[in-house]
Order: C-alpha cells, then structure tokens, then sequence
C-alpha cells in the first residue's frame, strides 16, 4: 500500500487564527471587544510616500547652517489672541480620566517645553495639565464633563470637537473601573459606573447651528481665543467647508489612525478614513473656499516621525496633533514591562485595555498604586525629546527639498509608492506624472 | 436701571459691557431693548445683576450664567441658559428646545411650555417649567432637579443618571432606565421649595406631582441589557 503524502494544513485568510480567536470570544462572552488606540490594520500611510529632495532642478538648503523655521501660527482668521507655536506638533486632547493626572502634567511639561501646546479631554480641565501646558487647548465635548466659563477663560484656545478619527459618528466611553472619587466629581457621576459621552452635541444640530454655538463661545471669551472644530475623517472635504462656513479658526482633522481611550473595536476597524486620504481634500476645500492657510489645519491619526509631520505638511497642513506616539513617549507599552504585560495577558506593543485601568506603565489608569509610579517630571522631559527629535527630522527633509520652512514643504516634493497611495495623496506615482484620478500617464 | 439698546449698540458692546460689572458695581439692573430674536444675549455673565431683556431671545441666551438674574419678557430660542453655572433666569414665555442643557446650577423658570430636550444632560440645575415639556427631556440627565406643571412628551429621562424628575400631569412615555418612584416626605419638602422659588406655589401643591428617577440597570454595561440601548 502506497503512503501518499497528504496536503499540507493550510490556513484560511478570511478565517485566519486571529479572526477565529475573535468568533470564540464572542461566542464565550456575548460582548464585542472594547479596546482603547488607533486602528491596527495595514493602511495606506505616509510610508507609502517618499521626498523627492533636491538636485539640478531643485536647490537644497545646508543642513547644519541655514535656517529651516518650524514656527506656526494658529487662529488668525477671528480671534484676538491667535497662538504661536514654535513646533508644528502639538499633543492631542486626551482626557483625565482616561489618562492619571501625573500622566496629564507630563504632556504638559513636555509640550512646553518643546514650545508647543497641549489639549485637554472629555472631563474637563485639571490643575496639573493648566499648571504645566503654557498653551492649552480646551475641549468643548458633547458631555460637557467639567464645561465652565471660568475654564473657557483661561484656556489659549477651545477646539469644539464633532467628532475623533478612532470613531467618527461615535460618543465615548470611559468604564466604570476608571471612575474613581476625583474623575466622578469632575463629570457630576456617580463612582464606579460606566460613563458614557454622547455622540452628538446636546444643544447644537448642524452647521448653522454650530455657527451660533461659536458666536456665543467667543461672546462669552470676548473674542479672544482662536476656535478650532475637530472632525473625523468621514467626509473630510464636505466637513472641512462646513466647518470654515461656521466660522472656525482652525480645523483638526484626525484620521482613522487616531486613537481612542476606549471604544469597540469593530468601530475602530471599520469607520473613517485613513489619514493619507484625509488631508488632500481638506486642502482642497480650504483652496476652494479661499481660506487656506487664512483657517489651519491640523491633523492628527498616526503621525510617529518627523517624516510623518513633513509629509502631512507638504500635503498642506498646519500642524499635526500626536497621541499615541506621545503615550509611547511617556512609557506606554515599554518592553522594559514585558513581565507586567504578560500578567494581563498581553505583550509590549499590543497592550490596548487602557480602558480597565491597570495599565502597568502608570499612564491610562486612575489606580493610585499604578499611576504613583509615573513620575511626570521624567516623562515630560522624554516627551519634549521626542517632540525636538521630530521636530529635527522634519527639518532635515525639509532642507533638503530646498525650504526655508517648513510650511513651504509642497506635495510636488513627494511620490507615492503605490498606486492607492497616489490616488488618495495626490501625489504622481513614483517614477511617473501619473496621479491616479488627476492627470498624468502612467 | 440702565438701560442698552440692543439694536442700536450691538451684542458686543452689550455683553462686553455686563462683563465688565463685578461684585462691587453700584449698576446692578439693566434692561436690554430690541433685542429682536439676537442670539447669544446675556452669555457669561459674572455679577449679581439683574438683567431684563424687553422681548423674545434667539439661542443661548443666557449661557453659562453665574451670579445674574436674567428676565426674558418673551419667549426664548434653542438653548436659554445652557450650561448654567448659578443665578437665575425666568422666561416668561415659552422656550425652545435644549432649554437649560447641561446646566450646573442656579434655576432656570418657564413660565409658558419647554420644547424638546429640555434639561437634557442637565449637571445639577433645578428648572421650573409651568407648562409642557417636549420628547427627549431630561436626556442623560446627571443630577439637579425638574419639576413640570404641565405634561411631559416622550420619552422622559432617557438614559437617566441621578437626576429628579417631578411631573404633575401625564408623561407619554418613559425613556430607558426612567421609573416612577415612590414620593417621601422629603421629596415634597423639595418640591415645595421648588415651587415657591419657580414662583409657581399659587398653581400647584407638591401632592399633585409624581417623581421619576433612575431604575440604575444601565449604569455598568450587560448584554442582556442590549435591547434597552
């Protein structure tokens, strides 16, 4: 008798061992997954771009003797106080709550000291971020956790988020192990329940709306604070014209990238838009309102590396806005507390319960034993690094492509990689004037 | 009682103007004219004034107050005295939707009927209402205290957290999580209070109301909840 051989197990990609895993776990729980972070897929991003620089046609600046400024300033349409920022990466809004309040005064320090602003969150505002930040930006969120006019006033500037990148069309959720004394005072809760953000603003309905909603803002800060709108990335030329229509001074635009403290995971895999096809059509509908550059833009979902901040420059941003990275930065998801991961079932890199409340890093939890162990004055410094090594990186290519600063970083400078890349960037693929869509041959 | 034309002077002067009063100011009754349905009225106010506005609001009249007492002697757009910090505001008509939205305090009157969201997301607000309330009321509703002569739309005290919930007349619907609970002796204490300060104690007796609060099932997510979201 012949022993034929048999055919290799073969695993299926469409009910692959991660997929699986995730079936039986919902068959034993009867729950979807709740998670905190950005989307986990493969998306079309910046590293699917790359800088041309500077040859015979193009003149480059000397790296280490001319000047490449990183200044940017933001809310100069209305507001009688528009701020200068001396990076053009600020930290985005993240909650106390969310986050320990050490972990809160570190992105304060850091960002200052970097030159740059940082943003509060669904909660309100805290004494350790107002004390430490020399620019805050402060949400005003649907909840209204924490909204009062006293902070409204000694706030550099308010963004009135519409909605975040993790989950465009979606409220917050902040679960009830997070809740503690001081996180339930500040939100008018009781301790220890699941608190929930609304998605829509209680007392607002579309644009025309929001545009009153700004009136009595400024009104009630007499004109003073420059006014940003946060949107996801759903329908980003659309929304990027309404918010201008409604008077903002500047647009934040975060990507499907963005992270979240807490929210379901098919959510965040499956709702938006990744940052790369984001930004180009914000442009474009700041161009064809006249108002680019007169209103900034900032984006925000996934920007690591000073090649990040260039590239969304060149494709006509502001500014970016960082989360993650900042939380990395800080300590989050160090291999350095493998052991500690380990326990919680996880591993360095992948630990995304931020919403349970034991993150062994001190950072996304409100636990006094946990968080005790962050110190903030460390993790302001790392911050402020880590925002100069960007800030450093995006230089670098600047110059190279020949620009004295770094908002003159233009999407002729770059290629894509790929086709998707080109389509979304509009940028011509590598090696060719085609741009999918546009113009060009292949 | 000094008196701002609002058509005449414009929304910056007059709300630059009532800012720059504080605790010691000798100018503390103002009555704003024509103000012809203008958004944005009175917003941020920080003093012990009194202000009156001579006509109907358009939204956000009142926002965030602290301190004033503000007097609508018409009716008012969507939003009067949100995100109310203290004081008091008395309309003496009727208010459109989101009245007294996530306010944190202080007393909010309506003497006519209240549209829809009215104390939606309400933070420790007491509001008064002589009339009607619309569907969505009280909508996440945190804490603070609502009291309505008159009858209540749909779905009253959707989502609910701590917030009181008195009605007179009939409620159309419950909203998730809202119940009917039992009135205590304490309830009609606050409710007595609630009136006379609502200047409503010559319409109605504490007796005559029912409460509603919380059922407190929805306050830890469980899947066996799911339906009721």
């Amino acid at each position: 008798m012949t022993d034929f051989p048999h055919t290799p197990p073969k695993q299926s990609w469409t009910f692959s061992n991660d997929v699986n895993a995730e079936i039986r776990r919902a068959a034993a729980t009867g729950i979807y997954d709740i998670r905190g972070g950005g989307s986990k897929r493969r998306l079309p991003h910046f590293d699917d771009l790359l800088f041309l620089g500077a040859s015979i046609s193009r003149y480059p600046l000397e790296g280490y003797r001319e000047k490449c400024a990183t200044d940017v300033w933001l809310g100069t349409r209305y507001a009688k106080k528009p701020i200068h920022l001396d990076i053009p990466v600020t930290i985005a809004g993240m909650s106390f709550g969310a986050l320990s309040g050490p972990a809160k005064e570190a992105l304060g320090r850091g960002a200052s000291a970097a030159g740059t602003s940082t943003t509060t969150g669904d909660g309100g505002m805290t004494e350790e971020e107002r004390g430490h930040s020399r620019t805050l930006v402060y949400q005003y969120l649907p909840s209204r956790y924490g909204m009062n006019p006293d902070d409204l006033r000694r706030a550099d500037a308010i963004e009135v988020v519409v909605g975040q990148g993790a989950k465009p069309g979606g409220g917050g959720m902040l679960l009830g192990q997070k809740i503690s004394d001081r996180v339930a005072m500040m939100r008018n809760l009781p301790k220890g329940i699941d608190q929930r953000s609304a998605c829509r603003h209680p007392d607002w309905t579309g644009p025309d709306d929001l545009e009153i909603k700004i009136l009595e803002i400024r009104e009630i800060t007499n004109w003073e604070k420059p006014i940003y709108i946060k949107i996801g990335g759903a329908r980003p030329y659309y929304d990027t014209a309404l918010a201008v229509k409604a008077g903002a001074d500047v647009v934040v635009l975060d990507g499907m990238q963005g992270g979240t403290a807490a929210t379901q995971d098919v959510f965040i895999e499956n709702v938006g838009m990744p940052i790369l096809a984001c930004i180009p059509q914000a442009v474009k509908a700041l161009q064809d309102l006249g108002m680019h550059r007169e209103v900034q833009l900032i984006v925000s979902g996934g920007i690591r590396t000073g090649a990040d901040v260039a590239k969304a420059m060149a494709l006509g941003a502001d500014a970016v806005a960082i989360g993650t990275g900042a939380l990395i930065a800080l300590g989050d998801n160090d291999p350095a507390l493998e052991a500690e991961y380990q326990k919680l079932g996880t591993t360095a890199g992948a630990y995304d319960d931020w919403h349970e409340g034991r993150d062994p890093a001190g950072i996304t939890t409100q636990d006094p034993a946990l968080f005790s162990r962050f110190d903030p004055i460390l993790g302001g410094r790392r911050l402020k690094n880590y925002l100069k090594v960007m800030t450093l990186e995006a230089q670098t290519i600047a110059r190279a492509c020949g620009k004295n600063h770094l908002h003159n970083l233009e999407p002729e400078d770059l290629c894509a990689l790929n086709i998707e890349a080109a389509a979304m960037a509009g940028v011509p693929l590598a090696g060719t004037s085609w741009i999918p869509g546009r113009n060009g041959t292949f | 009682m000094q008196s701002f034309d609002l058509a005449a002077q414009g929304l910056r002067a007059l709300n630059s103007t009532l800012h720059a009063l504080n605790g010691q100011t000798n100018q503390t009754s103002w009555e704003v004219i024509n103000p012809k349905g203008a958004h944005a009225i009175a917003v941020g106010l920080d003093a012990p004034i009194d202000v009156t506005v001579r006509g109907s609001t358009g939204y956000y009249c009142a926002g965030m107050n602290k301190q004033a007492t503000v007097r609508i002697k018409g009716s008012a757009g969507p939003g009067v005295a949100e995100n109310m910090m203290s004081g008091t505001v008395i309309i003496d008509g009727d208010a459109s939707q989101y009245a007294g939205a996530t306010g944190r305090g202080g007393l909010l009157v309506i003497k006519g009927n209240a549209a829809s969201r009215c104390g939606i997301s309400m933070k420790g607000i007491d509001i008064v209402v002589h009339g009607n309330i619309g569907h969505m009321s009280c909508f996440m509703a945190q804490s603070g205290n609502m009291v309505v002569l008159g009858d209540a739309g749909d779905a009253l005290g959707d989502s609910l957290y701590e917030a009181r919930l008195f009605v007179r007349g009939s409620v159309k619907s419950l909203g998730a999580d809202c119940i009917e609970k039992e009135m205590r002796p304490e309830h009609l204490a606050l409710l007595a209070d609630l009136l006379a300060r609502g200047e409503a104690d010559h319409l109605a007796k504490p007796e005559e109301f029912k409460r509603y609060g919380s059922a407190r099932k929805l306050y830890n997510f469980n899947v066996d909840n799911a339906s009721s979201y």
